[in-house]
This record gives C-alpha cells, sequence and structure tokens, in this order.
C-alpha cells in the first residue's frame, strides 16, 4: 500500500509558505480550483460521493445547505491533514482521517442543529454520511497527503464546490418539475395550472434523481468529447 | 417471529439500501463491472454489516443515548452523550472492518484473495455507517431486531450490485450512444431498477 506519490517531500514546508513562494493564486492554483467544476468533476468523473447527492436533491434549500457543510469540512479536513501529513504513519492514515473527518462532521453537526433545526431534521442521517463520503476521504489520500495547506486548502474548496454544482443543479430541476417551487416558493404561476399543467410528482421519488444525473452526464460529456468512456 | 420475518423482508426490498436511500453508490457503480468480483463485495459488506450493526445497538444503547448511562448509577441519568456517535460508530466501523480483515486473511486464506482489496475499502462505504445510523433513528427494542436488521440490508445491497453487474456485462455488446456509455447508461439503469423495486413500496407489513 505504500504509494511514492504519497511520500511527502524531504523539505519542511511552513504554513502557508511554498518552496517556490508562488503567489497565493498563480495559475496552478487557480486550476485546483476550477477543474472541478467541470473536467474533472467529483461527482460525474472521478464518481465519488454519489450517495448524498441522490438523497438530498429532493428540494433546493437542503442541498444547499448540505453543499455549504461539504465544503466547510472538506476545507478544513484537507487543511488538518496536509498540516498533518508529515507525522502519520503509513500504516493507520484511514483511521486517522475518518477521526480528523468525524470531528468537523460533529462540529458542521451541532452548528446545523442550533440554528437550523428544520433543515438538519431534513437531511436527517446525511449530515453523518458526510464521514464515509467518498469525495472526503478520496480527496485527502489523492491530495492532501502529498501537498502543502495551501493547495490541499484550494483543492478541497474546489472539489466541494464542484459536488455543490451538481447538487443545486439537480436540485433545482427535481424541485421546480417535481412541485413547482423554488427555495419553498412558488414559480409556476396558478395560471398555468389552470390550464391543465400538473406537477410531475414522480420527480420527487428516487428514481428520477438517478435519472436526472444520468441525463447530466450524458448532456456534460456530449458537450466535453474527452471524457468520453471506452465500452 | 412475525415481526423480524416482516423486519427482514422490509429491510431487502422496501427499503433497500441502494435502491432507496441511494446507500453506498461510489462502491456500487465502481466495482460493478464485473459479476465476481460484485458478489465478493456484496458478501463482504453484509458480513460487517451483520456484524456492526448489533455492536453499535449496544454502544447507543449502553452509553450513548439520553440517560443511557443510568445503569453504571442513577446519577447519570441526565447524560446525553448522543453527539459522539458519529465518532464512536465510525471507530467501530473501521476496527472491526480491520479484524474481519485480519481474522479472514488467518483463517480462510482463498476468501481473503478473493475479496482482498475490497474489505479495507468497505470502512468508507456508506452503506454501514448508514445502517448504523438508521438503526439509531429506528428504535429497535433489542439486538437480535438490529441484527436481522443488518443481515436484511446488507442482502438487500448485495441484490442490487449483483443485478447491475450482469446488466453491465451483457451492455457492452449494445450500441449505447457514445456520452452515455460507462456511467451515464448504469445511472439510468439503476434509476429503471429503482423505479421497479418501488413497486414493493406498496406492501404493508
Amino acid at each position: 500500500m505504500v504509494e511514492k506519490s504519497t511520500t511527502p517531500s524531504k523539505k519542511p514546508t511552513f504554513l502557508f509558505i511554498n518552496k517556490e513562494s508562488e503567489p497565493l493564486f498563480s495559475k496552478k492554483n487557480r486550476v485546483l480550483l476550477t477543474d472541478p467544476l467541470d473536467d474533472n468533476n467529483p461527482i460525474t468523473v472521478q464518481v465519488l460521493g454519489i450517495c448524498s447527492a441522490l438523497a438530498i436533491t429532493v428540494q433546493l434549500k437542503p442541498a444547499v445547505v448540505m453543499s455549504l457543510s461539504v465544503v466547510a469540512v472538506m476545507g478544513a479536513s484537507n487543511v488538518i491533514i496536509s498540516l498533518l501529513r508529515n507525522l502519520i504513519p503509513n500504516r493507520i492514515r484511514i483511521i486517522v482521517q475518518l477521526v480528523v473527518v468525524a470531528s468537523m462532521v460533529i462540529l458542521v453537526d451541532q452548528i446545523l442543529r442550533a440554528y437550523a433545526y428544520d433543515v438538519s431534521k431534513q437531511l436527517s442521517i446525511f449530515i453523518g454520511l458526510i464521514i464515509t463520503n467518498c469525495i472526503v476521504m478520496g480527496r485527502l489520500e489523492a491530495f492532501a497527503l502529498g501537498n502543502g495547506v495551501w493547495k490541499s486548502f484550494l483543492d478541497g474548496i474546489g472539489n466541494a464546490a464542484g459536488y455543490g454544482f451538481i447538487l443545486i443543479v439537480v436540485a433545482f430541476f427535481r424541485e421546480l418539475f417535481g412541485s413547482g417551487k423554488l427555495f419553498g416558493f412558488q414559480v409556476i404561476p396558478d395560471i398555468i395550472y389552470d390550464m391543465g399543467y400538473e406537477n410531475n410528482g414522480l420527480m420527487l421519488l428516487s428514481p428520477m434523481a438517478l435519472i436526472t444525473v444520468g441525463v447530466f452526464i450524458w448532456i456534460q460529456r456530449a458537450r466535453n468529447r474527452k471524457l468520453i468512456e471506452k465500452n | 417471529m412475525e415481526g423480524y420475518i416482516n423486519l427482514f423482508v422490509k429491510s431487502i426490498f422496501i427499503e433497500n439500501m441502494i435502491f432507496a436511500y441511494f446507500l453506498g453508490m461510489c462502491s456500487y457503480l465502481a466495482v460493478s463491472k464485473t459479476v465476481k468480483t460484485a458478489v465478493g463485495l456484496g458478501f463482504a459488506v453484509i458480513f460487517v454489516l451483520s456484524i456492526t450493526v448489533p455492536i453499535n445497538f449496544l454502544l447507543d444503547t449502553y452509553l450513548l443515548r439520553p440517560g443511557a448511562l443510568q445503569w453504571l448509577d442513577p446519577s447519570y441519568a441526565e447524560i446525553d452523550l448522543s453527539f459522539l456517535s458519529f465518532i464512536m460508530f465510525i471507530a467501530v466501523i473501521a476496527s472491526m472492518v480491520q479484524l474481519v480483515e485480519m481474522i479472514v486473511e488467518k483463517f480462510a486464506p482463498a476468501l481473503y484473495g478473493a475479496l482482498g482489496i475490497f474489505l479495507p475499502l468497505i470502512a468508507v462505504n456508506c452503506a454501514i455507517l448508514g445502517g448504523s445510523l438508521f438503526m439509531q433513528q429506528k428504535d429497535f427494542s433489542g439486538v437480535s431486531e438490529s441484527a436481522i436488521y443488518g443481515l436484511g440490508s446488507g442482502i438487500g445491497w448485495l441484490l442490487a450490485i449483483l443485478a447491475i453487474a450482469a446488466i453491465r456485462e451483457k451492455i457492452i455488446y449494445s450500441n449505447v450512444p457514445a456520452p452515455l456509455r460507462g456511467l451515464g447508461i448504469t445511472f439510468i439503469i439503476t434509476g429503471l431498477m429503482a423505479l421497479g423495486f418501488m413497486s414493493f413500496m406498496g406492501i404493508k407489513l
């Protein structure tokens, strides 16, 4: 299980100062932030973190809250693991990562319970499931264990934003067509209902979440043909 | 007895981990390219789920729940440790996976060879932690009920991954539109399968 890429560099790097002391938003760092939004999206390309992306996209509000929670957890845990990366023995790194992520998630959960109780009830177990959200573990393993603090932070935020982007798009269509509302406010005017329009109740059920994501992948890959798989 | 059978059937079909709650989707999509590996992962999930859910049930009842510490001393009745449940559950799961891995390696080397890479992966499978968290919400009355729930959810997960792996093995021979190949079509097929599983929802148990 020893990977060469994850072994830390010999020269110690300090908190926010990279070895070459490049500017904070150099081109390379900006790519870390923007790449996950499209070319390397965690959900549609890396296939990470799908469980929660599907289950909580019935309405826009929980989807937005979930995205913000994931941004917070990923930013914080990437920074912590990146700080600790020279101290963690390779054999127990999974457990260390789990403990760090779990404590971040507990923080987020307690904050949500205190300030947004109804949303936290709606999200039920899915806040807890951020712990095992593959995006968090996957990025810690693939990036934060081998890179500096600032870069890991950008990578975490970028990937969480890519995740949140899909979540919000899917939730937008499901809430719009499923209940004719956005953020709980009715957007489809009554006159259209009078003309015989009906909400599509199927959009609120679980199968349509899968199919919506499938169609989203289809559109994305039709636009960006280098993502097409071989078979 | 009847209650147990109802719970068992319910956790396999009606509250299927994948089709109703999307738990464990990541490994479901990543490891379903061939039937053989899918079966290996499925059995590992059943095994770990049916061990960890009862253990976490005991932890929850005697340690974490509000007033759970009463058996130590009546004055502890006010203590509520439930905010610790995430970290306790994940610690139990991670260590159980490690333990299961060692036991399987020692006593069944052939099985270990077959499951090898999947066992450590299970620690971060959302279905396992999800099972424990649902168990906490459902307020089971005893260990046996939670064990049956864990076993049933695991079997449901195995069924789902087995079905999609079989379909994916065959779909290679069909002419899928290029941008849909691989991930896209798998999502849509899973959606259609979930539509089928929704027909169980009407059953009252």
